[in-house]
């Protein structure tokens, strides 16, 4: 009772002081720069550049507060040993390059840059062409984005069944390994396939992501005139051509999108990885390993360093795709 | 490979015959039978919504037909798909495909056709010269006015060589000045090449000007099929009377205007409002109601008996409103439809003219 009294408590003491900052803050103003008395354009103009900052202060000082400050730590850090405190140079650079570890999951990572973008858009392209032509494409279109909505630890719980495996005298409740039986063959510890069981977590991303994709798509898909479908048709294209030739290259702007939003995503991939495997057998990423070094080796040095590694790959894409997003408004 | 001087193909034959577009309940398009010659610049004339780009969609194969038959060349074509049908169009909207540049534009259709493309950059060369588009061929078609974008989306048209072109309301989107132009153009390009044109307008000024034979449409039935002197000078009903000439001609029910004595049947009398002409003692006597000042000539709206009639005066002569004037009219202009069916009943004209002269 008393815990709720606080929450409402200090909930309406916050929006409180909300109101009153954007309020006094805009009156001062107002008081400050007059907009009357014979200099009132010359005041309205001033105020006028001033009051954006003023509204969006709060928000930039707390935003940097929470993102760019960590920048600057991390960076601070990442010169800095296991507990941040003793200078040791490039050294936690030198031992990235040279571990084994990362240039596992730099390799791992490209991996998943590779498939999972282009088959989350490839797929996602097919379904939102496929579904937009056949009478039951809704229902068709909700189960394939249905994944959207399961968490991605949530998901690698579900695939932990299909992938399961038993000894091979006992029966199979892995989905995967059951067919395998049923059709005569051995059963495999799939997560534990060297290599091979890479794609096997990314089918699992490629499952959630298809259905992004599909619905952005779909929606772009509609948006193309259907009059130069029908000049198409006109002009003696097949289905295929105009799929081809006159709708996609009509929605490349969003295409782009997508397939960089899905390059993200990969980018900072973890909790597939951790919920599956763990990193091990082969499928160590950047982000699993960072949180190996945060929070079982302990080294602050070395988890800054990593996360500097993905950072830096992240924002470059991040940008052309804010540039990319805004072209196609 | 010999160079082209020209692009002339054999237009032809395009028949409809009772054609139905039902929607529903409702027919947009409600059995239509009418021949559109070949090598003739047809015009599809009709108010919002009664039916004409329905019909045109219908001739593309782009709407299916609901019963009925079209044939093309003396071939049944009504279930083939549009890509078969051996025609061309232009949309309203140009539908250019925005990530092609002019030329592949032009020459898409060919390039999916498998045209050689020795023969495509021939063909497109002679297109852009007859369109004055050499100079734009690079372009993206967001690049290009408007006018120039209607004339990519008609040089896509002629290229195909198509026996048969299509064009829906192709020039509403132009200025008056360009439409004017475009009018010209497209009319002198159909007579150069040959092909059977099916053009689909509102605009009753396009119809006249451009077309060898109107087929005018009203709630998704014909009205009349005529070339454009014959719709002006005989239109079969009253609706096309209204719609044809600007401003539109007057109908005065025979009981406004009793011209054919006491036990005749009641008619709706037709009269152009340049057909009027100011004569004392003439038959046609109303109040002035409101003026509207043209410059060479006045329109005036006068009350007669009920109903507004405008006539058409020479700016020489004043008028005010409140005037009580009188007009005549020759005989051949009075046009006499009937009441109930609207049609046309020249079988009456004599006997009135008569009585008009004599009065
Ligand atoms: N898909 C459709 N479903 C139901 N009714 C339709 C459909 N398409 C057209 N109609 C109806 O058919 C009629 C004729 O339409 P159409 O587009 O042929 O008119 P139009 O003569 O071209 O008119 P406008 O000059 O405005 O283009 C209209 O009443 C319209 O409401
Ligand atoms: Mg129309």
């Amino acid at each position: 009772m008393e815990q709720l009294l606080l929450a409402f408590g200090s909930m309406a003491l916050g929006v409180g002081a909300c109101v009153l900052y954007f309020w006094g803050s805009n009156r001062l103003l107002d008081l400050a720069l007059p907009p009357r008395s014979r200099n009132a354009a010359d005041n309205i103009r001033r105020a006028n550049m001033i009051r954006p900052w003023l509204f969006l202060g709060p928000a930039v000082i707390i935003l940097s507060a929470y993102l760019v400050y960590p920048v600057f730590n991390s960076i601070y850090l990442s010169f800095h040993g296991r507990s941040g405190d003793v200078y040791v140079g490039l050294d936690n650079y030198r031992w990235l390059f040279a571990d084994a570890g990362f240039r596992e999951s730099i390799f791992n990572n490209l991996l998943w840059l590779v498939v999972v973008p282009s088959a989350s858009t490839f797929f996602g392209l097919i379904a939102a062409a496929l579904t937009d032509r056949i009478s039951w494409g809704n229902i068709a279109k909700s189960l394939i984005f249905m994944p959207m909505a399961i968490s991605f630890v949530g998901a690698s719980v579900i695939w932990k069944f299909i992938y399961d495996v038993r000894a091979a005298d006992v029966e199979q409740i892995g989905l995967l390994n059951a067919i395998v039986v049923f059709f005569g063959g051995e059963p495999q510890a799939w997560i534990a396939l060297p290599f091979w069981n890479n794609f096997f977590l990314m089918i699992i991303l490629i499952w959630i992501q298809t259905g992004f994709a599909m619905v952005i798509l779909s929606a772009a898909l509609r948006g193309i005139p259907e009059e130069t479908v029908e000049a198409a048709v006109l002009d003696g294209a097949n289905p295929f051509q105009i799929f081809m030739k006159i709708k996609v290259p009509q929605i490349w702007g969003t295409i782009a999108v997508v397939w960089t939003t899905i390059t993200i995503l990969v980018l900072k991939v973890f909790d597939i990885v951790l919920a599956m495997t763990n990193g091990q057998w082969g499928t160590q990423v950047l982000a699993n390993f960072m949180f190996d070094w945060m929070f079982r080796g302990l080294d602050f040095g070395r988890s800054a360093t990593i996360a500097l590694v993905i950072m830096a790959l992240v924002v470059p894409i991040m940008i052309w795709n804010i540039r990319e997003a805004q072209k196609d408004g | 490979m010999t160079s082209r001087q020209s692009v002339a193909v054999a237009g032809e034959e395009i028949r409809l015959e009772n054609v139905v577009k039902a929607y529903g309940d409702s027919r947009a398009v409600d059995d239509i039978s009418v021949t559109l010659p070949a090598g003739a610049f047809t015009v599809l004339l009709g108010p919002s919504g009664c039916g004409k780009s329905t019909t045109l969609r219908m001739i593309a194969g782009l709407e299916e037909v609901t019963s009925g038959a079209i044939t093309i060349g003396g071939k049944d074509i009504t279930g083939l798909n549009a890509a078969r049908r051996n025609i061309s169009m232009v949309f309203q909207s140009y539908a250019l495909f925005p990530h092609l540049s002019v030329a592949e534009n032009i020459t898409f259709g060919l390039k999916v056709r498998r045209v050689a493309k020795a023969e495509r950059e021939d063909r497109l060369k002679t297109v852009a010269d007859l369109l004055g588009l050499p100079l734009l061929l690079d372009r993206k078609p967001s690049q290009l006015s408007g006018g120039q974008q209607q004339r990519v989306a008609l040089g896509r048209a002629i290229i195909a060589e198509k026996p048969v072109c299509l064009m829906d309301e192709p020039l509403s989107n132009l200025d008056a000045k360009l439409r004017h132009e475009m009018r010209v153009e497209i009319r002198a390009l159909q007579q150069q090449l040959g092909f059977t044109m099916v053009y689909v307008t509102h605009d009753q000024v396009e119809a006249i000007t451009m077309a060898d034979q109107v087929v005018l449409l009203n709630g998704g039935k014909i009205e009349q099929v005529a070339n454009p002197r014959a719709l002006y000078e005989k239109p079969a009903t009253a609706f096309a009377a209204r719609f044809i000439g600007s401003p539109p001609m007057n109908i005065i029910p025979s009981t406004s205007l009793p011209l054919l004595g006491e036990n005749a049947p009641d008619v709706l009398f037709g009269l152009r409002p340049e057909a009027l002409e100011l004569r004392s003692e003439g038959p046609v006597r109303g109040r002035v109601r409101t003026i509207e000042y043209l410059g060479a000539d006045t329109l005036v709206a006068c009350d007669v008996g009920g109903t507004d009639v405008l006539a058409r005066l020479p700016s020489g002569r004043s008028v005010a409103a409140g005037d009580a004037l009188s007009f005549g009219f020759a005989p051949d202009t009075l046009h006499i439809f009937d009441q109930t069916s609207g049609k046309r009943r020249d079988d009456l004209i004599t006997q009135i003219g008569l009585q008009v002269q004599s009065s």
